[in-house]
């Protein structure tokens, strides 16, 4: 594998959202604050829906609720490294409960 | 060229640019930019966005100083949500591809997004949406910062155009550049109306969805007469309405004339011309127009635009400054006259439903006894500084009134303990604007000084309209046939029992109803001070014998179309033979 082919590399995983509160505000905060720190870029899928996981906003408008399955796609030279870092964000259920 | 058709709440014309508030009472100046401009625009985007985040950040650590790091946490959600890149790219992308200035765009993609968020099923995800709509409130003021300073600073002549005009905004209004006003919501009788015709400005209200339809700086006409809203008149259109302005000062001019002259028939009748007012700054005007008091001093302004209820010294010195400009000529105070909802303080227990019918006016101030004292103690007070009475808005039965007189005699002994000086003979009235105290009227005209007319809400309540529903005010009419006898039952009774009548709804101040009015015993009106000369002027090219005629005929016709017709003819007959007496005396 050169160089090109594994910037262009995309790896991706599924979570299960663990926290009761959902993937509301302070959630996607840190999710985003730690997908930001990455030079992947990361897609998340929910059902039909795709949204980028470094806006907010758009996280938020997935509405993903205690229990929901998320795919998370990250896609660059660090992408392996970004999947396993948001997985073990998500797992740990943002330290909420 | 578009035309927009409202409710004429006051009359008169106005051309000029637009000048909109959106419905948070933020302008929206303009919603496009010239293409030169973009690289600017953005710049100024970016700055507001720097801004509003340095605010947030400073937010974040007072709070997690005070509260602890988990609430500082909100604001660092709400600051990733400004920094969202997904958002500033939408809203550049709108700015540089479709030329919408910042503001707009900043609204129209945060608007989106908390739409999106409210629709959510989860209600703890859905309240996201305040942070949003929030966000769009900071930027939009960061970039409108000095803008909406111009509200009250402006510095060319505007027609204002508002959702719906606040008090405290229309109190702020610079009177000296605003022609006249537009709004979506409100009906005769509201705030922006009174306002406006206080300030003897055009005024349409009603008009329903309009703001999306005008930016800031479009040419429009209010025309007060007819109730439209002209957007980008064509030249033809403009120059009609630049003669009817100028027919209109001249007028103005004529009537100012009278000024000196007292309001009586050609047969020696006098007739007690008072003036409707709100703020006391507009005692000026009544002193201008030389009216014979003030008929009507409302005092819901003291209540509105402001957080907490007015104290009793409040009262007073509103009062005070009103009483004593008024130099000896009588001022009814009327008692605070208000629907629950309005007060936005609460007092409301349930969503009321039908709230003309509701808590409000003497029922609220009965139910509110320590806000009801505060005020019935300031009038008392105030009443040694002049010729002062009471008045008690939307009696509908006699035990409403008996209450709000006995609570008023426990106050003066308080007063009379206490050894502060008030008229234990101020007069007592009463505002009749409900049919079944019409029907009842021999009984409470023995228990007043005095009666008012308030045919606003007696014509609402007499025919089941609301005036301010767009679908059915063309229901209400002060000409129907019912509205006359129930002036003229009350008028009557009153009459009967020698207390003196006033008439201080919008009817009085139309002069095609001067005689008519005059004919059912009326010898006193009360209306704003803009109209005291056209009245008086109607006044004064009548006599009383043919005003009983009038009233008369009136009285023998069945409906509103009818006496309309009848009284705008008769009026019109009027003017135009004074007018060829002046010519055939000069001639």
């Amino acid at each position: 594998m050169n160089e090109m082919e594994a910037s262009q590399a995309t790896v991706s995983g599924t979570v299960s959202i663990k926290n009761r509160q959902g993937l509301h505000a302070r959630p996607a905060d840190r999710f985003v604050r730690l997908a930001l720190s990455f030079d992947a870029s990361v897609t998340i899928v929910k059902d039909n829906q795709q949204v980028d996981g470094k806006s907010i906003l758009n996280l938020l408008t997935l509405g993903a609720e205690q229990g929901t399955q998320l795919e998370i796609r990250t896609s660059g030279t660090d992408a392996e490294q970004a999947l396993a870092a948001l997985t073990a964000l998500v797992n740990s259920g943002f330290d909420e409960d | 060229m578009q035309t927009f058709r409202g409710i004429a709440v006051s009359p008169g014309v106005a051309i000029g640019e637009a000048f909109v508030l959106d419905q948070e009472g933020f302008r929206i100046p303009n919603r496009f930019v010239d293409r030169d401009a973009v690289e600017d625009e953005l710049d100024r985007f970016r700055h507001s966005v720097e801004a509003v985040s340095a605010a947030l950040n400073r937010n974040r650590q007072e709070v997690a100083e005070q509260l602890g790091e988990q609430y500082g946490a909100i604001f660092s959600a709400q600051l990733q949500m400004l920094c969202d890149p997904q958002l500033q790219n939408e809203i550049e992308t709108h700015i540089r591809s479709r030329h919408y200035s910042p503001e707009y765009a900043v609204s129209r993609t945060l608007r989106r997004y908390a739409k999106v968020f409210q629709n959510l099923e989860n209600k703890y995800m859905a309240e996201r949406a305040h942070d949003v709509v929030d966000i769009e409130r900071r930027l939009l003021q960061e970039l409108l910062g000095r803008q909406r300073e111009e509200l009250s600073h402006l510095k060319s002549p505007v027609i204002v155009l508002a959702h719906n005009l606040t008090p405290s905004e229309t109190a702020n209004l610079d009177r000296n550049f605003v022609l006249g006003f537009v709004s979506e919501l409100g009906g005769p009788g509201g705030h922006t109306a009174i306002v406006a015709e206080a300030l003897e400005l055009p005024a349409i209200v009603g008009t329903g969805p309009i703001l999306s339809d005008v930016s800031g700086g479009d040419t429009l006409i209010v025309d007060g007469e007819n109730g439209l809203v002209i957007l980008d008149p064509d030249e033809e259109t403009i120059q009609k309405y630049r003669q009817q302005a100028a027919s209109r000062k001249t007028q103005r001019a004529e009537w100012q004339s009278l000024r000196e002259l007292p309001a009586v028939t050609l047969d020696g009748t006098e007739l007690e011309i008072k003036a409707n007012i709100e703020f006391p700054r507009e005692v000026e005007a009544c002193l201008d127009r030389r009216a014979a008091g003030i008929g009507l001093y409302r005092t819901e302004f003291l209540y509105l635009g402001t957080e907490e209820d007015p104290t009793e010294e409040d009262h007073l010195n509103a009062y005070t400054d009103v009483i004593k400009a008024m130099d000896g000529r009588p001022v009814v105070i009327r008692t605070l006259d208000l629907g629950a909802d309005k007060m936005g303080r609460g007092q409301s227990n349930q969503d009321e439903k039908n709230p003309f019918l509701g808590l409000r006016s003497i029922r609220l101030s009965l139910r509110n006894l320590p806000l009801f004292r505060t005020q019935l103690r300031a009038i008392l007070r105030a009443s040694v500084l002049g010729d002062v009475s009471l008045m008690f808005p939307l009696i509908s039965t006699i035990q409403e009134l008996r209450q709000a007189k006995l609570y008023l005699a426990d106050i003066m002994e308080d007063l009379e303990e206490e050894g502060i000086p008030f008229d234990r003979d101020v007069k007592i009235g009463m505002m009749v604007e409900v049919p079944a105290v019409v029907l009842m009227m021999d009984r409470f005209v023995k228990e007043v000084d005095f009666i008012s007319i308030g045919t606003n809400d007696l014509i609402q309540y007499s025919l089941a309209v609301d005036r301010s529903n767009r679908d059915v005010a063309n229901l209400y009419d002060a000409s129907h046939p019912a509205v006359i006898r129930m002036i003229k039952m009350t008028v009557d009774a009153a009459i009967k029992e020698g207390v003196p009548a006033t008439l201080c709804g919008q009817m009085s101040a139309n002069p095609i109803y001067t005689s008519l009015l005059l004919g059912l015993g009326l010898r006193s009106f009360s209306i704003p001070p803009g109209a005291i000369p056209e009245v008086k002027n109607a006044c004064r090219l009548t006599e009383i014998g043919h005003c009983n005629e009038i009233a008369m005929k009136v009285l023998e016709m069945d409906n509103g179309q009818q006496v309309s017709d009848f009284l705008r003819l008769e009026y019109a007959r009027l003017r135009n033979l004074t007018e060829q007496e002046e010519g055939n005396v000069s001639g």
